[in-house]
């Protein structure tokens, strides 16, 4: 259902420094199956808009750029939700490698088949983000539940690649103390996580909620304070090697 | 030639036997692979000194730009007495005038702008020397005498602009070092022994140069007596760190004496200097500490530089800029490191002195620099956006030598062998213009181009208006190669640069330095006119004041093969085209992609463009992709500018980034990594120049508003570095209106 050889974009920026190591070049995919109440881009949810590109331009670009990539930059595919395309992915993360250039995956871990582990087997680094540990509260968030996304982590586990966890602190919705503990308690023994970014939640996206025409629920909430968020860094800490705010 | 000291002898080579900078330093150089952990901070003295300055640059600013002016003297490398800043505390001494910031009159440029300036400032120049002019001539008549109706309709239209014409050429960079190694009497001798050699039957050339060589060994003796009035025994060779920091800056002191170049870079003494730093320290002669005071106080004098400058000038050069130009790091032919220990001091100044625009820090940037010295470039950017980069494997590639200086804003010169002959630039989205409009400014109708036939059809035709533009770009470069050798001549005969070329060989060659603004407009233009469709609006003159574009095209500055291709195929036209023109004193002619900060007012003086600009519209900067069209980030617009090649632009390719320090990474280490990936990255693709300034929006627009709260921040523009608030209000707004690459 989805082309091999293209891939359905929202946008292109060809100097990411947060997502995934070193400079990189992000594609941000179109499409997505969650409805986050705090998406920063709702306008990348409609698997029809956007625009396509074809896989061998995404190479030629990022060969462009490889001298910019230095030992750690390469590809990212963020999104959207990029495993919606992943026989394309499967695709370009090849030819990218054969490049010499890493290729990173921006997934929230819906789906979890045969291609999208033929995909992960290609992935240097997945930024995997779990939005709540608690499947209510996931659910509250996203509308989906969080089964998959642990599965996800789990699975990349069993393969032993590299995985980096994403988590989006938004207040009063994914700050809870008991919480964090058990997002750590779960992970903890996991060795394919080098770190956890905090993501600490914005608003910059709410004018695409209006010029959408949809509801922003999150419109009473404020960006996490400073205290919030060395208290979120401080319970990770107990659990991971790496912290890091984003 | 033995240089006698109580310290370790310096290594013998070719130096000894004859004039050879270069030699000494290959034969005498400690490269420094290190970090930058062994720096320290300034000095009481220094901090008292500095005070003194700035005190006297808050004064400066209060008293409409300028603290005083010595309206009775024509300013020589002899006409002052010695000034100083506080003497007890000065290590290193030596002012332009008697006084912390008293600018001098320097009338051989031009006598009636000097005038103005002078009157602009509430002042009267003195009798007696606009008197002197009734029976001598300045360059800026020698130039209008020679000038013909069609270079004066060019440049009254804005096709040329900013020709040094009516002020100093400068750009000329003297190798100041050799003072140092070799001291007065050495270098008059082999002065004279030159002259000597140029014999038999006299040419033009042959007198012109006798005459030329003659003028250098009296400036030579002026500078023997300048430095008498310091105390100074110039004639001999320095002979410790303080001696050579002292000599260098003499020398350099007697050029910003004698001229008032627009620039007037220092050239590349760091690793020089380093040589004698180095001596003194293993011989137990000085400490760190003292190294790095030698250093802050050398700085803090190349700081104080001023020149009087009326206040047009400030369209084209805003923010009273000096270009004290000095060139920091890079490699050695030999695969050896020209990083040294005073490469990270002359940085460090940035730190013990505060961010400033001046001297004009330029890194030398190799893929092979140590690692050390990329971290700590990368470190001070971030902090202070002050420091400019250039790429040095594409330039010893390209020119071939391992001993140059930036002079002015990023233009190569070797130095003590070279020199250049600035050209200003001309507006090539007007030469596009002219192209459509059968050779008629688009403003006011005035015809300026000659056979340019009109456009046929409804819409504007790509092959048509490519034809024609070719044509226009023939016919300004015919008129510019008058115009150079016109202004070079005379100020060779009016306003020769005598005590920068008694520090170059005899006879150097010369690179005749063209420019061109306005190629991103050029680029987008075309790409419209070609992948879109371009509607001409045409008033009831037929002179299209407008345009109506349909449909997408691709724009420069997101690494698009079909319009960069555009930019690079226009470069290589026009270069090519001037080179067909004879040049004075056959100069090689290059071309430069720069803008300064003109434009601004290039953008003033240009009406509507094919690619949607607006009239007044400011120009993008150097061979800046225009405002908010690179859509795809930093580094697609890096790409884009990286292909424009520089063989076709040896006179330089300008780039200025604005950088939000959050695009670069969460914290300072992935920062500073970023930033040196980002530069390696550039320069791996044979770009040229880039300017770095990390800085957000919100501190400019509050400096905008709140100037008192800012007095050092500085920020790169085309080629050089500017204290923000001095510049025009106009200036600050274009800045901060310009693309910021931020992070989604």
């Amino acid at each position: 259902m989805y082309a091999t050889d293209s891939l359905r974009i929202h946008s292109i920026e060809s100097f990411g420094t947060h997502d995934g190591p070193g400079i990189r070049l992000v594609v941000f995919t179109q499409g997505c199956h969650f409805r986050c109440l705090y998406c920063a881009n709702p306008d990348t949810w409609d698997l029809h808009q956007g625009s396509e590109i074809s896989i061998d331009e995404i190479v030629r670009m990022a060969v462009a750029q490889k001298s910019f990539f230095g030992k750690k930059g390469g590809v990212t595919i963020s999104g959207g939700e990029p495993t919606l395309q992943r026989l394309a992915l499967l695709s370009l993360f090849k030819k990218l490698h054969a490049e010499g250039i890493n290729a990173a995956l921006d997934s929230n871990g819906k789906i979890l088949n045969d291609e999208v582990k033929a995909l992960l087997k290609e992935t240097d680094y997945l930024l995997l983000d779990v939005k709540h540990i608690n499947d209510e509260w996931h659910h509250l968030l996203t509308s989906v539940s969080n089964q998959s996304v642990l599965e996800v982590a789990a699975y990349r586990e069993q393969t032993g690649k590299a995985m980096w966890l994403r988590y989006v602190l938004v207040p009063g919705y994914s700050d809870q103390e008991e919480y964090l503990h058990q997002l750590g308690e779960h992970f903890k023994h996991y060795k394919s996580i080098e770190k956890i970014e905090i993501q600490p939640y914005h608003q910059l996206g709410v004018h695409k909620w209006e010029a959408l025409g949809k509801t922003y629920e999150l419109a009473h909430v404020q960006p996490p304070n400073q205290e919030c968020i060395d208290k979120t860094k401080n319970i990770f800490k107990m659990y991971f090697k790496e912290v890091v705010v984003n | 030639m033995e240089v006698i000291t109580k310290t370790k002898a310096f290594t013998k080579g070719l130096w000894n036997s004859r004039i050879d900078v270069r030699n000494f330093i290959q034969t005498n150089l400690t490269p420094y692979e290190g970090d930058s952990s062994f720096l320290t901070g300034p000095t009481e003295a220094t901090q008292q000194l500095w005070a003194i300055c700035l005190e006297a640059m808050a004064y400066e600013r209060a008293n409409n730009g300028v603290v005083d002016i010595d309206t009775e003297t024509i300013s020589t490398i002899t006409s002052h007495q010695a000034g100083y800043i506080e003497k007890s505390l000065e290590k290193i001494v030596g002012l332009q005038t008697d006084a912390l910031l008293k600018r001098a009159m320097k009338p051989y440029g031009g006598v009636r702008i000097v005038e103005g300036a002078v009157k602009e400032k509430g002042l009267e120049m003195a009798e007696r020397v606009k008197e002197i002019f009734n029976y001598t001539k300045d360059h800026n008549s020698g130039v209008f005498d020679a000038y013909d109706p069609e270079i004066l309709n060019y440049r009254k239209q804005g096709v040329l602009t900013g020709l040094p014409d009516n002020y100093a050429r400068g750009r000329i960079i003297g190798d100041y070092r050799r003072l140092a190694l070799y001291g007065i009497d050495q270098l008059i001798e082999a002065k004279k022994a030159d002259k000597l050699a140029i014999n038999g039957e006299m040419t033009e050339h042959k007198i012109r140069l006798r005459e030329e060589v003659s003028m250098q060994i009296k400036a030579l003796e002026d500078i023997r007596t300048l430095g008498e009035m310091y105390g100074l025994q110039l004639n001999r060779p320095a002979e410790n760190a303080q001696e050579a920091i002292q000599w260098v800056y003499m020398a350099y002191l007697a050029a910003t004496k004698e001229q008032d170049g627009a620039a007037m870079s220092l050239g590349n003494v760091s690793a020089f200097i380093d040589i004698y730093i180095e001596r003194d320290l293993q011989a137990g002669l000085l400490t760190e500490q003292e190294a790095q005071e030698l250093i802050d106080h050398f700085v803090m004098k190349l700081r104080m530089i001023r020149h009087l400058r009326p206040g047009a000038y400030d369209q084209i050069f805003a923010g009273d800029p000096t270009w004290v130009t000095e060139a920091i790091g890079g490699q050695l032919t030999d695969g050896r490191t020209k990083v040294t220990k005073t490469a990270f001091r002359f940085l460090q100044t940035l730190y013990n002195l505060g961010a400033s625009p001046e001297p004009n820090l330029t890194v030398l940037w190799s893929q092979a620099l140590p690692e050390g010295f990329k971290n700590f470039c990368a470190k001070v950017s971030l902090d202070t956006s002050s420091i400019q980069y250039e790429n040095d494997d594409l330039m010893r590639e390209c020119r071939g030598t391992d001993d140059y200086g930036i002079a002015c804003c990023v233009s190569h010169q070797e130095i003590g062998k070279r020199i250049q002959f600035f050209g200003a630039r001309t507006n090539l989205a007007k030469t596009l213009l002219l192209a459509i409009n059968e050779g008629k400014d688009e403003k006011d109708g005035t015809p300026i181009l000659k056979n340019i036939p009109a456009l046929q059809g409804e819409f504007l035709d790509y092959t048509q208006v490519m034809a024609n533009f070719k044509l226009a770009m023939q016919q300004v470069a015919e008129v510019y190669a008058r115009a150079m050798n016109i202004i070079h001549y005379c100020h060779d005969k009016y306003y020769y640069e005598k005590a920068q070329l008694a520090f170059i060989d005899t006879d150097p060659g010369i690179d005749i330095a063209y420019g061109a603004a306005g190629i991103s407009i050029i680029a987008d233009s075309l790409s419209a006119i070609r992948y879109a469709k371009v509607k001409p609006i045409r008033n009831e003159k037929g002179i299209a004041i407008d345009y109506q574009i349909e449909g997408e095209y691709p724009m420069f500055g997101n690494d698009n093969d079909k319009v960069d291709s555009l930019a690079q195929e226009v470069t290589q036209f026009f270069i090519e085209t001037l080179k067909q023109h004879k040049t004075y004193k056959n100069a090689n002619s290059t071309l430069s992609l720069l803008t300064i900060t003109s434009n601004v007012m290039y953008g003033k003086m240009t009406g509507n463009t094919p690619d949607g600009r607006k009239a007044g519209e400011p120009f993008a900067p150097g061979a800046n992709p225009m405002h908010g069209r690179d859509v795809n980030g930093a580094i697609a617009s890096l790409n884009s500018v990286a292909k424009l090649d520089y063989r076709y632009a040896l006179d330089g390719i300008s780039n200025t980034m604005s950088l939000v320090p959050k695009s670069l990474g969460n914290n300072r280490n992935v920062q500073t990594e970023n930033l040196v990936a980002l530069l390696d990255g550039y320069f791996a693709k044979k770009a040229h120049h880039l300017n770095v300034n990390v800085l957000n929006r919100d501190m400019l627009m509050d400096a905008y508003e709140n100037p008192e709260k800012y007095p050092q921040l500085t920020i790169r523009v085309s080629g050089y570095a500017v204290n923000f608030i001095r510049l025009t209000k106009a200036h600050q707004l274009e800045v901060i209106t310009r693309t910021f690459h931020e992070c989604m």
